[in-house]
């Protein structure tokens, strides 16, 4: 087998062998192999071997929905503000390793300088949902207006645990697109990596594990698609699912099995560019609106409020 | 010549998972061997035989164990084994703040652990402290699930002969199928052996045709392996019906080698003796894989005879949560949402 360039640090005389990196799976914040013990190997842009990766089975999507729902409750309970303040340091953390991320991307197939704007718009775009994530209550709230002694009002709240299938074709980018938004509105995810981009995907785990997201709040496993999506859509212990990066012969199939445990299913009406505007649909779709009556005391006789 | 205890399958008036009042069923037991009725004789004896057992082989104990958790159980098979763990299951509540309320709904739990699958096996027994044995077996009332209640100042068990007993006949008196004994831990590791014999003893002339003794080690707090396999004899000298690694409230509890260490000694006092002696881990198994291993090296180390209610259960309380899961998830096809199983 030929090996790819990413393991270029070795000589071309032979003096010295490359040393290729085997990616896990990122499960409750540690880097644990497949339960099942499988690999895949990753090519790059040109066939050759680039790494092997974790081909992650049903147990380890199991696994990952108890760690997801373990990290749920805690990243839930955080303030919107600390939210935001752990988003804008996986940004900062992405940044300091700006150019293994675009080693990494040119090792797919991209040009060194289309790369490096990927990785520099894959940060702004973490740095856009850390500003939202304190601001989604006023803009999806609301107080309401009733004719009753009550107090109505609205809130957003975390649906739980999202399974996201994150896109093809944008290696990082792609993934963040669909990430910062379940991160910033305090859900946990169990994301399933696009199967020829585990090492995007993968190293990206490592700047999460890094950077002050508690554990098991996201979890990324690479894989089969085709194999993980229907355990992932079945699972009842999942809340909502993101099938962006759903193959278009599965997508009906999981919508149905999502249907069985009612879930949140989002799929987007066209085909994503994820250079435009993120814009606000993704961080309303995993979001519950909650509405609470709030008795503002008995009416006096005289009319308005008791107190 | 081996001859069992009554197994409940082989009383052909009963149904397989409803031993009724086995202590009271179990014919006496034939007299002991004679270099086994004679190791009792005196402390220096006692110790003599206690300290003549072979030596534990940890390196090749827990070897073993990692081998044994290697086991791949699937399909029908795997169903099968999560069928007969909860049939094993002794459900148990071990708090200060057990209300009345609390052990009735753990005893509708033991009746009934899965609503929503009525196909789902009743567990073993449900476990309370004595002055709940009451509330329990009323809720239990007519069905199969024993009560077991723990008792002899339990977990510590440090108090005096007269309280240990007392505690038991609490038990015994609000209705409890089976007793769980915690042996005297800073005795045995003073070096009294005698003491703790005496004591299994008389707490064993106690339940004897009332209820079943399980006389817990505690191995947590027993240090070694060559102290648990010398208190799994001082137990099985004493009379014990089971043999019971933990109280639950001391890490470690019950693992792989240490059941290891049981099994092996209630298979060598069936081998010598002819009676067989029932084994129950508690504490620390919470999960169905979990669980499955302990089967596999009950059915490895002991023999298939052990793998029924009546001679192995384990002592959880999570354990049935995830097994109930586990189970759904074989029938469905898909893994269950845990908030639809009554948690506790």
């Amino acid at each position: 087998m030929r090996i790819g360039k990413s393991a270029s640090a070795a000589n071309t005389d032979g003096s010295r062998l490359g040393v290729p990196k085997t990616y896990k799976l990122y499960v409750g914040g540690a880097f644990p192999r497949s339960e099942s013990g499988r690999t895949y190997a990753v090519r790059d842009a040109e066939g050759g071997f680039w790494a092997n990766a974790a081909l992650a089975s049903r147990k380890d999507v199991r696994d990952a929905v108890v760690a997801a729902r373990k990290g749920a409750r805690a990243w839930a309970k955080a303030t919107p503000y600390n939210r935001g303040q752990v988003v804008y340091r996986v940004a900062e953390m992405l940044d300091g390793r700006r150019s293994d991320f675009a080693d990494l991307l040119v090792t797919g197939g991209a040009d060194r300088d289309a790369a490096l704007a990927e990785v520099d718009a894959s940060i702004d775009r973490l740095v856009h949902h850390a500003g939202w994530t304190d601001k989604l209550a006023s803009v999806l709230g609301s107080t309401n207006p009733v004719s009753a002694p009550y107090f109505s009002y609205s809130a957003p709240e975390p649906t739980g645990v999202v399974g996201v299938l994150a896109p093809t074709g944008s290696p990082l980018l792609g993934l963040v697109s669909v990430l910062a938004p379940v991160l910033a509105t305090g859900n946990a995810s169990v994301v399933v990596a696009a199967q020829p981009d585990a090492c995007v995907a993968i190293a990206f785990a490592e700047v999460l594990a890094t950077s002050d997201v508690p554990d098991g709040v996201v979890n990324v496993l690479t894989g089969s698609v085709a194999e993980l999506a229907p355990v992932l859509a079945a699972h009842g212990d999942v809340d909502a699912l993101d099938l962006t990066g759903a193959p278009a012969e599965l997508r009906v199939e999981l919508e149905r099995a999502a249907a069985d445990t009612v879930k949140r299913v989002f799929v987007p009406r066209t085909a994503p560019d994820w250079s435009a505007e993120p814009g606000l649909a993704r961080l309303r779709a995993f979001l519950e609106i909650k509405t609470v009556w709030h008795p503002t005391g008995a009416l006096s006789l005289s009319g308005g409020g008791g107190y | 010549m081996t001859t069992y205890a009554a197994r409940p399958d082989q009383a052909p008036e009963t149904a397989p998972a409803a031993p009724p009042s086995t202590a009271t069923a179990t014919p006496a037991p034939p007299a002991l061997p004679s270099h086994l009725a004679g190791a009792t004789a005196d402390e220096a004896t006692l110790r003599r035989f206690l300290f003549g057992l072979p030596a534990v082989d940890p390196v090749g104990l827990e070897q073993r164990s990692a081998t044994l958790a290697t086991r791949s159980i699937k399909k029908a098979s795997k169903l099968a084994a999560i069928d007969l763990a909860i049939s094993m299951v002794d459900l148990t509540t071990l708090e200060g703040a057990d209300t009345p309320g609390k052990v009735r709904n753990l005893a509708r739990k033991a009746l009934a652990p899965d609503p929503a699958r009525p196909g789902t096996p009743q567990v073993a027994a449900v476990c309370v402290y004595p002055d709940r044995v009451a509330t329990a077996a009323d809720e239990l009332a007519g069905s199969d699930v024993k009560v077991a209640s723990v008792a002899t100042a339990f977990p510590s068990g440090r108090s005096s002969l007269e309280v240990k007993l007392a505690d038991t006949r609490l038990a015994l008196e609000s209705g409890a199928d089976e007793i769980d004994m915690v042996i005297d831990r800073g005795a045995f590791l003073a070096g009294q052996y005698g003491l703790v014999l005496e004591q299994i003893r008389a707490v064993k002339a106690e339940c004897a045709g009332r209820a079943r003794l399980k006389v817990i080690l505690e191995t947590g707090e027993l240090a070694t392996y060559d102290n648990v396999r010398r208190a799994c004899w001082l137990a099985l000298l004493g009379g014990g019906d089971f043999l019971k690694t933990s109280t639950g409230k001391v890490n470690p509890a019950a693992t792989l080698p240490l059941v290891q260490v049981l099994l092996q000694a209630v298979r060598d006092w069936r081998d010598q003796t002819g009676q067989q002696v029932a084994v129950k881990p508690a504490g620390g198994i919470r999960t169905t894989k979990d669980a499955i291993r302990h089967l596999v090296a009950v059915n490895e180390v002991a023999g298939p005879e052990w793998l029924d209610p009546h001679w192995f259960r384990f002592g959880a309380s999570s354990l049935l949560d995830d097994l109930v899961l586990q189970r759904r998830a074989q029938l469905d096809g898909h893994y269950a949402d845990p908030d639809t199983v009554a948690l506790d």
